[in-house]
């Protein structure tokens, strides 16, 4: 196809040539192209002919080429001729002359057409002619398997032809349906083909490095040449069929192109985040860019929990106040509407549609029979599939783009050169802090550089570290310690009355305050380490993760023992409550003396009723989102605009300068802010389960902060005097929020699999496990071989070898993904290896010898020229041979090694040895320096 | 959106559209028609020759204080002197932007650390570049050892200049060109 490409390309038509060469001038073609022809754009032709059709055809040839098809096209028409003939004077084409030449021959071919044998018996010694006259004959198939047959130059042929009949076609419409019949299916495909090259340029037409002009003017023709011939291909039945399908393909290239617009265009702040990024440089942004992807799944989460849960509970479920989890108890209802309850979320919050409890487990609702409780289930274990896909996917884009093997210390100073400018800087200020960063970071690598290592004392800063590192565990130990402490407090606290503010709230201040004080005492702590400050980010990362993270699983363990007493506390109220209504049944049997069962009248308010301890934890993770908010909120609030307005204001009168001392401006703390975010998804994923409102409010939440940090950070805070990259973090971040995701999946799928759901609330009330919903609707709705297939896929026989079988395939993936590792490093190995040798060859050119010298004059020739120069000089000196010439062949090459090791005592003496084979055998004294001669040209 | 068509053809559109990498096209013309509204005109559906100095592109908020602004400029403009048209702009912040992909990044990337325009960096251009982005802070043998350096890591083929293939080889795996070149408007 290459070769043909290109031939064609010669052949048709001028303008096609200069597309096509353009479109295969990639940037990575550039160099060879600039080698000849000295650069620019216009030279893409014949470095593209050479690149691609791997026939080594520079421009020279290209034209020489012109002759003999010139010729060919003689034999055949007049015009055609010439049209080359033409072509040969001027290469430069205008574009006016090709369509001109074309329709010449178009003309031509349309007489071709109707009485083919004229023109064709010409050429019968041309196998595309061959082809050409089986078609006269009739039989199309024959002619299209015979055109296939036919080599390169038949095809040129064939092609030239179709096209001006093409040409012809688009040109008078009176003459173009005989012409489309006319044509061979060969003709059809090349047809095809090209206009699907055309197409394939327009679709990649804004990657080109060309000018703007430039590329709406071969985007035009491009159109234009597809828009002409995409009509005429398909004939007779499949005509209307192909045109239809044209048609139908632009309509969806354009609503896709349409929808990607409306998509970008629907990307939100992306003003807002430029604003930023000018201020403060990308890695800022990144948190908010961030915070951004992360709104947009919380979006997805929200609109799943909303149309399939609460929705249809709003709407079609039994209303407030109808049986008793929708009703607040009796004993409640006088501080039901208190402000202090609501905030508390007990009250009416805690019997609404927020938490778990409200939900009714009627199977099918409303008129619709919608399934609440499995859908219930499914959108619980749907958010989780859903975030997993989402974070992995998105990370394996973050790895794609992000060049992935990126070595430390291969290219630091380049890199640093070339890419430490962040483009996106806009603003006076910041770009100051960037010079003087870019400079320190320049001095740095360059005294690292000078000194690789300066150890003064090591032992004092080993003791350091492992002290700070003693202090931060001690530390972490002590919170995790509290945190449970409060727990099993507030536990005590939950059977008394007589509670304090403080003490009511106590676990959600201890914790947010931990969160608070914790990072700084940290940061402080590190300074004894005196790391590098990347690696001190990175501990630094690390430890506030192990520190929130300890938190939560304190937290929820603390959470679980509250669960189990509550287990047991429903246990005993559940068997109150059934004792109770059998001794109202049997009451109201001996009363009544009716076995009729009716249920007693009791409003829903006084039934006896379960602790619920689903609906317990959502409060407490909702409580726990909330007041993270609050400390989040107050912390910008006092800690950034407080002291941005102390420093700016007090500044005048104060002893000494507020601005440049002490307070001064705070910084952003990307990194605190990006483990806020992911612990606050966390904690949104473990409740949604317990509390679907959880959703609702992360959105809320989500969206304030958006704007609230936005304006904190441009009005109170100032650029890092180090500005960090942050784009390596990205999957850094993506790898905490998996990590977080897998680690508040585990508790929810654990209650879901095997804690007992509470008896009187919630979607799951009376079932053994939340699981057995599922098992429900098998058993009830799908038909029975499915339940049957089920009860198969769930026996371990079954699921054992699935679980080995998936191990396997990970092992092997793995070992594989290695294997390509491994051979990518040797491969890399080698090059390094390769430019090290050229490296030293090239240093010591000077201290060898002369023969070593002319030698070596002739390996960078060797290398560039195709293998074909040293031939000439082979019959002149046959005793030279096994010196000088390398045909390339490897056999050969040993040989001649073979020889000259015979020949000479110690062929190695003189050079390196690591030189490949080849080179070695050349590199010999005895025949290299005599005989030799001039390198070949 | 519905005062486009005035500006555009529909076709121009069109065109704009498929040839570009983003979508603003609007918001792009009026960035470029409020740098001098009395020389763009409205309508462009006859393609004037309007091209706008470089004083007036290197004012930009987005470009002025960047240490490559004139090389940007030249590089995009037709003329090679930073004098663009609008094709040239748009030209321009399409590469520039987020959606471009990293090969066509890295050509217009060499294009502008290649101040002589020679299709080479060669060692003048690595000092001119590092005096630009450290505001000629560092000493002579400072500047000397870090081009040296740029030299003996990414010079592939060591012919004591770097190519567009070794930038390219060496700009790909770097971790932050793609984050910090491009510009968002």
């Amino acid at each position: 196809m290459p070769r043909k490409g290109a031939v064609q390309a010669d052949d048709v038509s001028v303008d096609i040539d200069d597309e096509q060469s353009d479109s295969d001038d990639g940037t990575t073609k550039r160099r060879a192209n600039r080698r000849q022809a000295g650069g620019g754009r216009g030279g893409g032709g014949g470095a593209k002919g050479r690149g691609r059709g791997k026939k080594a055809e520079s421009d020279e040839e290209e034209e020489e080429d012109e002759a003999p098809k010139g010729r060919r096209g003689a034999q055949n028409k007049r015009p055609a001729k010439k049209r080359g003939g033409k072509k040969d004077d001027d290469d430069d084409d205008s574009e006016e002359e090709a369509p001109k030449n074309k329709r010449g021959g178009a003309a031509n071919k349309r007489k071709g057409g109707k009485g083919r044998g004229g023109d064709d018996e010409d050429s019968p010694a041309e196998k595309g002619g061959k082809g050409r006259k089986g078609g006269k004959k009739g039989g199309k198939e024959e002619e299209d398997s015979k055109g296939k047959k036919g080599d390169g130059k038949g095809k040129d042929e064939k092609n030239k032809k179709k096209k001006k009949k093409d040409d012809s076609s688009s040109d008078s419409n009176s003459n173009s349906d005989e012409e489309e019949d006319s044509m061979s299916e060969g003709e059809m495909a090349r047809l095809m083909e090209e206009v699907e090259e055309k197409k394939k340029l327009i679709a990649n037409i804004r990657n080109k490095p060309w000018r703007m002009k430039r590329r709406l003017v071969l985007l035009r023709e491009a159109q234009q040449f597809v828009d002409k011939f995409e009509g005429a291909l398909g004939k007779g039945k499949g005509r209307k069929w192909y045109a239809y399908k044209v048609m139908m393909t632009k309509k969806w290239i354009k609503f896709q192109r349409d929808f990607e617009n409306f998509r970008t265009a629907c990307i939100p702040w992306e003003r807002k985040i430029k604003e930023v990024e000018s201020h403060f440089g990308s890695s800022v942004a990144s948190y908010f860019i961030f915070l951004r992807w992360m709104y947009g799944m919380n979006l997805v989460l929200f609109g799943l929990t909303f149309g399939l849960v609460v929705m249809p509970e709003v709407l079609m479920g039994l209303p407030y106040g109808s049986i008793p989890r929708k009703t607040v108890p009796r004993a409640e209802q006088d501080t039901a509407q208190d402000y202090a309850v609501l905030m508390d979320f007990n009250g009416y919050c805690k019997y609404s549609v927020l938490f778990y409890g409200y939900y009714n487990d009627q199977r099918t609702i409303g008129l619709l029979k919608f399934r609440l409780p499995l859908a219930y289930l499914m959108v619980g274990i749907g958010t989780f599939g859903y975030s997993l896909m989402l974070v992995i996917r998105t990370m394996a884009k973050n790895a794609d783009v992000g060049g992935g093997d990126g070595d430390e210390g291969e290219f630091t100073f380049a890199w640093k050169m070339f890419t430490s400018w962040d483009y996106l800087i806009g603003n006076a200020e910041t770009a100051d802090n960037k010079y003087a960063s870019i400079t320190t970071s320049f001095k740095e690598s360059i005294v690292d550089e000078q000194e690789n290592q300066k150890d003064e004392n090591i032992h004092l800063r080993r003791f350091l570290r492992v002290l700070a590192n003693f202090l931060i565990t001690c530390s972490l130990g002590g919170s995790g310690y509290l945190i449970y402490f409060v727990v099993k407090r507030s536990q005590d606290f939950a059977t008394r009355d007589d509670l304090s503010w403080y003490e009511k709230n106590e676990l959600e201040l201890i914790m947010s305050l931990l969160g608070l004080v914790c990072p700084p005492l940290f940061e402080t702590i590190a300074e004894l380490e005196d790391y590098h400050p990347r690696i001190a980010l990175k501990w630094q990362l690390g430890r506030i993760f192990a520190l929130f993270l300890g938190n939560l699983y304190t937290f929820l363990f603390a959470l679980f023992d509250e669960v189990n007493t509550k287990l047991e506390e429903e246990q005993s109220i559940k068997n109150a409550s059934i004792w109770a209504m059998k001794e109202y049944y049997a009451n109201f049997s001996r009363l009544v003396n009716d076995s009729e069962s009716t249920p007693p009248p009791m409003n829903p308010a006084d039934v006896i009723r379960g602790p619920c301890w689903e609906t317990a934890v959502g409060i407490e993770f909702v409580k726990l989102t909330v007041s993270d908010i609050q400390v989040t909120y107050l912390t910008i609030l006092i800690g950034d605009f407080a002291r941005a307005v102390i420093v700016r204001f007090l500044n005048y009168c104060w002893c000494w300068d507020l601005e440049a001392g002490f307070p001064s401006y705070g910084e952003f703390d990307i990194s605190g802010n990006v483990l806020g975010l992911v612990f606050n998804q966390g904690m949104i994923w473990m409740g949604a389960f317990y509390a679907p409102g959880l959703v609702g409010i992360n959105v809320l939440r989500l969206l304030s902060s958006m704007y609230y940090q936005c304006w904190a950070v441009m009005a109170t805070n100032v650029p890092h005097e180090r500005v960090f990259k942050a784009s390596k973090s990205n999957n850094f971040y993506m790898g905490l929020l998996l990590l977080v995701l897998f680690l508040s999946l585990l508790p929810v799928v654990y209650t879901i699999m095997s804690l007992p759901p509470s008896f009187d609330c919630g979607p799951f009330s009376g079932k053994e496990k939340m699981f057995d919903v599922i098992m429900e609707t098998i058993d009830l709705d799908l038909p029975a071989f499915m339940g049957t297939l089920f009860s198969y896929a769930a026996n371990p026989g079954l699921i054992i070898p699935a679980v080995l079988l998936m191990v396997l395939a990970i092992y092997y993936l793995n070992s594989v993904s290695e294997a390509y590792q491994n051979s990518n490093m040797e491969l890399k190995k080698k090059m390094q290896m390769a430019r090290d040798e050229e490296k030293n060859r090239r240093n010591n050119t000077d201290s060898t010898n002369q023969v070593m010298k002319d030698l070596e004059d002739l390996l960078p020739n060797r290398s560039l020229a195709p293998p074909a120069p040293p031939e000439p000089e082979k019959p002149p000196e046959p005793e030279g041979k096994p010196t000088k010439t390398r045909g390339g062949a490897a056999g050969k090459g040993v040989d001649l090694q073979k020889d000259v090791s015979l020949a000479s005592s110690n062929p190695n003496a003189r050079e390196p040895v690591t030189r490949a084979p080849g080179a070695r055998g050349r590199g010999q004294p005895p025949g290299g320096r005599g005989r030799g001669g001039p390198p070949p040209r | 959106m519905g005062n486009k068509q005035s500006i555009f053809t529909a076709q121009q559109l069109d065109a704009y559209q498929v040839v570009k990498c983003f979508c603003r096209l609007s918001r792009l013309f009026y960035r470029y028609r409020d740098l001098a509204p009395q020389l763009v005109p409205l309508d462009y559906t006859k393609q004037p020759d309007v091209k706008l100095p470089y004083e007036l592109i290197g004012s930009m908020p987005e470009l002025k204080d960047n240490p490559f602004r004139q090389r940007i400029a030249e590089v995009f403009s037709e003329d090679g002197e930073g004098n663009m048209s609008l094709d040239d702009f748009l030209d321009m912040f399409s590469v520039l932007s987020e959606m471009a992909p990293r090969d066509l990044k890295a050509y217009y990337a060499f294009k502008i650390y290649d101040f002589n325009n020679d299709d080479f960096i060669c060692k003048s251009d690595l000092e001119k570049t590092l005096n630009k982005l450290t505001r000629s802070e560092l000493t002579e043998d400072e500047v000397k050892m870090v081009c040296e350096k740029v030299m003996d890591e990414a010079d592939l083929d060591n012919d004591g200049r770097l190519s567009l293939e070794d930038f390219q080889h060496m700009i790909v795996r770097a971790p932050d060109f793609l984050s910090t070149f491009h510009i968002r408007i």
